[in-house]
């Protein structure tokens, strides 16, 4: 289970969280909401090793992972679907996810992680071969969380995994992820969409200028009023 | 006909122009640091190279193994004292300061080139160094013949390695995107190192094939730069043998204008080709990115 408390990131003398704190258990999945430039992805990158905190823990299982580079976070069992997917856009779908594998605890079962990856996209097995850069949007999003899929991670961390897609693909990507919640994985997600986000998760919370301002089941927060008039206008609900 | 036989002694040396370059486009493609004192890496193994012939009569094509290994080392060291702390900063800091690191390190190695070893020009003279292959009336020199062919099988293993070998594998990945590398559970300082040492492994490999077909004296290195940087720009990043063929293509070039223009235009053309290359065609003959 993850443990974040007061967490402080600061970009130089920008501060970006101010104090933030919040948990997941184990096969949980929560939703983290808030407008742009709330310090939602500086959050996951933190958690990921990406940044580092200025002050406050991260514990995972009870370990202290804050100060870890990303490679540790991941072995310990993390893994962050980036914004904006980050393939190696150069390199086939086949290489794209065994560099997902890449840790030392990874490459024992990436044989048949390969297989069960494969079996969850089988869009991407058809495509083996193919380099990431001339997949469809969709697509790529597939391989961007296939590929994280492949360093076994027992808590996936996704950013913005719906950004840029067509209705459709954000529809096959919210089920394959319920899928997982169903085998027990454990999600962090950040995502625009928010109705779909706060239907897949259980808890949420709302990140506005470095803070948590609220925090609670995800049902509930589909039916608040800050929530709904902030995050689930006529606008937002569009895209959903 | 004299065109031709130009055109041959360019082709052999455009080789080396290409080994030289694919150590330069590596290590600035991995980690966006310009090591402006690639050249006197080479240099350092061409010393290397000359000195295991001079007191030990090891045959340069044999000492090839010895100092690529040896130049990877004095590359890991160079790297952990004085390149680590560069590529912790933003890229256009990056560039900056290893350039100001390189061109330090360049006066440093090309001093104590002199002070132990003389300004004289050295070169490996064993016994086979006269022998020629004879094509009709064309004269093709077989030792340097030979240094394409090894040029070309050291380029071909290495590409092996960074396409199928896990750590290959992870110094691509850092190249197109370190944040992403990192993510994957790539210790990107660790392939920073690596890409750096094999850098100047290549460097060295390729001073060795210098100084035994052609020589070699402390004030090479800016040459070998100046050379791997026209190529690195003419071929584009990314691939090794686009660095190849690039190498291959200012050879020829030189020869070109040798024997049309003469001598003293040789070093001229290689850098009009820059210039024209840069404002035409930026991203390199076989560059696909910018």
């Amino acid at each position: 289970m993850l443990e974040v408390e007061n967490l402080e990131v600061s970009y130089g003398a920008l501060m970006a969280l101010h104090g933030v704190s919040l948990t997941i258990q184990p096969q949980e999945v929560v939703a983290v909401v808030g407008p742009n430039g709330a310090g939602k992805s500086t959050l996951l990158k933190a958690i990921a090793g990406l940044l580092r905190a200025r002050r406050g823990t991260i514990r995972w299982a009870g370990h202290r992972i804050d100060g870890q580079p990303p490679e540790h976070v991941l072995e310990r069992g993390i893994a962050l679907v980036p914004e904006g997917r980050r393939l190696f856009a150069r390199m086939t779908v086949r290489e794209n996810l065994e560099l997902g594998a890449f840790t030392q605890p990874a490459q024992k079962g990436r044989q048949a992680q390969l297989e069960r990856v494969y079996s969850i996209f089988p869009r991407l097995s058809e495509r083996e071969h193919q380099v990431a850069g001339l997949l469809s949007g969709g697509e790529q999003q597939m391989l961007a969380v296939a590929r994280a899929l492949m360093g076994h991670p027992t808590l996936l961390i996704l950013d913005e995994p719906s950004l840029g897609l067509a209705p459709r693909f954000v529809e096959s990507l919210f089920s394959v992820l319920a899928e997982l919640k169903r085998d027990g994985m454990s999600f962090m997600i950040v995502d625009q969409n928010v109705h779909m986000a706060l239907q897949l998760a259980q808890r949420a919370y709302i990140l506005e200028g470095g803070r948590i301002v609220r925090e609670g089941e995800a049902q509930r927060m589909l039916h608040d009023d800050h929530v709904r008039a902030a995050y689930l206008g006529p606008l937002a609900r569009g895209t959903s | 006909m004299i065109l031709t036989q130009q055109l041959i002694l360019g082709l052999l040396v455009g080789g080396l122009y290409g080994l030289a370059a694919a150590g330069l486009s590596l290590t600035f493609g991995v980690l966006r640091v310009l090591n402006v004192a690639h050249g006197e890496f080479l240099m350092l193994g061409g010393y290397g190279a000359f000195w295991l012939f001079s007191l030990w009569q090891i045959d340069p094509f044999v000492s090839l193994l010895g100092v690529g290994p040896a130049m990877f080392v004095v590359g890991l060291l160079l790297y952990w004292i004085l390149f680590q702390f560069v590529v912790k900063a933003d890229e256009e800091t990056r560039i900056k300061n290893s350039l100001l690191i390189g061109f330090g390190l360049t006066l440093v190695l090309h001093t104590l080139a002199i002070r132990f070893w003389t300004a004289d020009e050295r070169a490996v003279t064993t016994a086979y160094a006269g022998a020629v292959m004879r094509i009709g009336v064309f004269a093709v020199p077989l030792v340097r013949l030979s240094s394409l062919v090894l040029a070309f099988a050291v380029l071909m293993a290495l590409h092996l390695f960074l396409t199928k070998a896990r750590w290959g594998r992870a110094i691509r990945a850092t190249a197109e995107d370190w944040q992403a590398a990192a993510l994957m559970g790539i210790p990107v300082g660790t392939t920073y190192l690596v890409a750096f040492a094999l850098g100047s492994a290549l460097a060295g490999i390729a001073g060795a094939l210098v100084s035994v077909s052609y020589s070699i004296s402390p004030s090479i290195g800016m040459e070998w730069t100046l050379k791997a940087l026209i190529v690195v720009v003419l071929a584009g990043l990314g691939s090794l043998f686009g660095s190849f063929a690039g190498g291959i293509v200012l050879g020829l070039a030189e020869a070109t204008s040798v024997t049309l223009l003469g001598g003293p235009y040789r070093e001229v053309v290689g850098l009009v080709l820059f210039l024209v290359i840069l404002l035409l065609r930026p991203q390199g003959l076989f560059g696909g990115r910018g």
